[in-house]
């Protein structure tokens, strides 16, 4: 049985709409509230923020420095008025990581709506256990010289990865990057 | 609570697997969960640390073979149940009629709809953070100790970072503390620190070294450590 697709099962489908049925006739619920719900995410563009924030940190050292220090400032350069992010930067000895053990805290405004994995149990047992095994089976090979930092979102702060830089990038522009 | 929900440090789950291309969702209704979910939240009715002691509280084995939407579904239902906003017997009932009749519109199980969702006015009040004149008991560079404790409500100490050294290493401010308000035992605001733990000090014979985890700590699961 595939935990990413019970929509085969009746007993959820049907308890779902008699919740929803119930929620609607108590005026609960609107009437279009789903509908609400399918527009706001299916075209999920939480993670262009996200992008275009890095983007400009690795452009800007200036607003990179702005972003490591007070995020909500940097963020409101894009438009966005959320002010419990933490932007946390890997270094030459420093990779970090994020994961929410006890349930899926992840940073939507800026990335969008967390992958499956990230809310199942495999990731939220071994990110604070083993993140370097883990990484080498997401392909990633950390190299022994830098440190894993692991940022378990156990409060309402949220936390986003700024990667390094890559090389050779340099004549591009924000927009392109 | 120690529950299932708690896994930080377990074994056994095998490897991370993920879905190439992923959607935002897998069917409908899991849309119809979340706008439920927004709903309760936005009515004032279920708030976010009741929201999710009620999915602590799901059957263990329901809640690893089950998917994510379903727990919110499980803890939803559990806690509007536990407020009376539906009965656990009218939930039951819809639900089987429902199932009997999978093609029947919403509609079909009731007659009119209210014609106005009760809604709280929003306050211009932050959800989370709360402003104090007491002063933090903690500064960057003290060195601290987490309770050992085994709460049976609500709490976000995980049980793998509980009677570990630690460090301060920020202030984040004072928030909401969750042990309290998922219980309706009000918001007790209390200072919030970012926590960092060496790999030793949580694990022992930690199978990785040369890693640190931090977490973000209310003040009362903290002690000062000489």
């Amino acid at each position: 049985m595939g935990k990413n697709h019970p929509n085969v099962d009746p007993y959820v489908v049907s308890r779902v709409r008699a919740l929803e049925s119930l929620l609607l006739e108590k005026g609960i619920l609107a009437p279009d509230a789903v509908d609400r719900v399918i527009r706001q995410y299916e075209n999920d563009t939480g993670p262009l923020i996200g992008a275009k924030v890095v983007a400009r940190a690795w452009c800007d050292p200036g607003y990179k420095r702005r972003l490591l220090e007070n995020a909500t400032d940097a963020l409101a350069d894009f438009g966005l008025n959320y002010d419990l992010l933490v932007v946390v930067e890997n270094t030459p000895t420093v990779h970090n990581m994020v994961v929410c053990t006890l349930c899926s805290c992840y940073p939507w405004p800026v990335l969008g709506l967390p992958p499956t994995w990230y809310k199942q149990p495999a990731y939220r047992s071994r990110a604070v256990l083993e993140p370097r095994q883990l990484l080498r089976e997401f392909g990633l090979e950390i190299a022994a010289e830098r440190a894993i930092h692991v940022w378990d979102s156990s409060a309402e702060l949220r936390y986003m990865v700024l990667p390094q830089r890559p090389a050779g990038i340099d004549d591009l522009s924000e927009e392109e990057l | 609570m120690n529950g299932v929900h708690d896994l930080g440090g377990m074994q056994g789950f095998g490897p991370v697997v993920r879905e190439e291309q992923e959607p935002v969702f897998h069917a409908r209704w899991e849309t119809v969960v979340v706008a439920i979910q927004q709903a309760t939240r936005a009515g004032g009715m279920i708030n976010i640390d009741e929201f999710r002691h009620g999915i602590e509280r799901m059957e263990p084995a329901h809640y690893l073979a089950s998917s994510y939407y379903e727990h919110w579904l499980d803890g939803i239902s559990r806690v509007l149940i536990e407020k009376s906003v539906i009965s656990a017997a009218e939930l039951d009932q819809r639900t089987s009629f429902f199932k009997e009749r999978p093609d029947a519109p919403l509609s079909a199980a009731f007659t009119q709809p209210a014609s106005e969702p009760r809604s709280r006015p929003r306050s211009g009040q932050h959800p989370y953070q709360r402003e104090s004149t007491a002063l933090p008991q903690f500064a960057p560079g003290d060195r601290v100790i987490t309770r050992e404790m085994q709460p049976a409500g609500h709490t976000r100490l995980p049980r793998y970072a509980r009677g570990k050294r630690g460090t301060i290493d920020r202030l984040h401010g004072v928030y909401v503390f969750p042990d309290t308000h998922a219980h309706g035992l009000g918001e007790q605001p209390q200072p919030l620190y970012s926590v960092r733990f060496e790999a030793q000090d949580l694990w022992g014979e930690a199978p990785e070294t040369d890693q640190t985890v931090s977490l973000d700590l209310w003040e009362s699961y903290l002690r000062v450590r000489e």
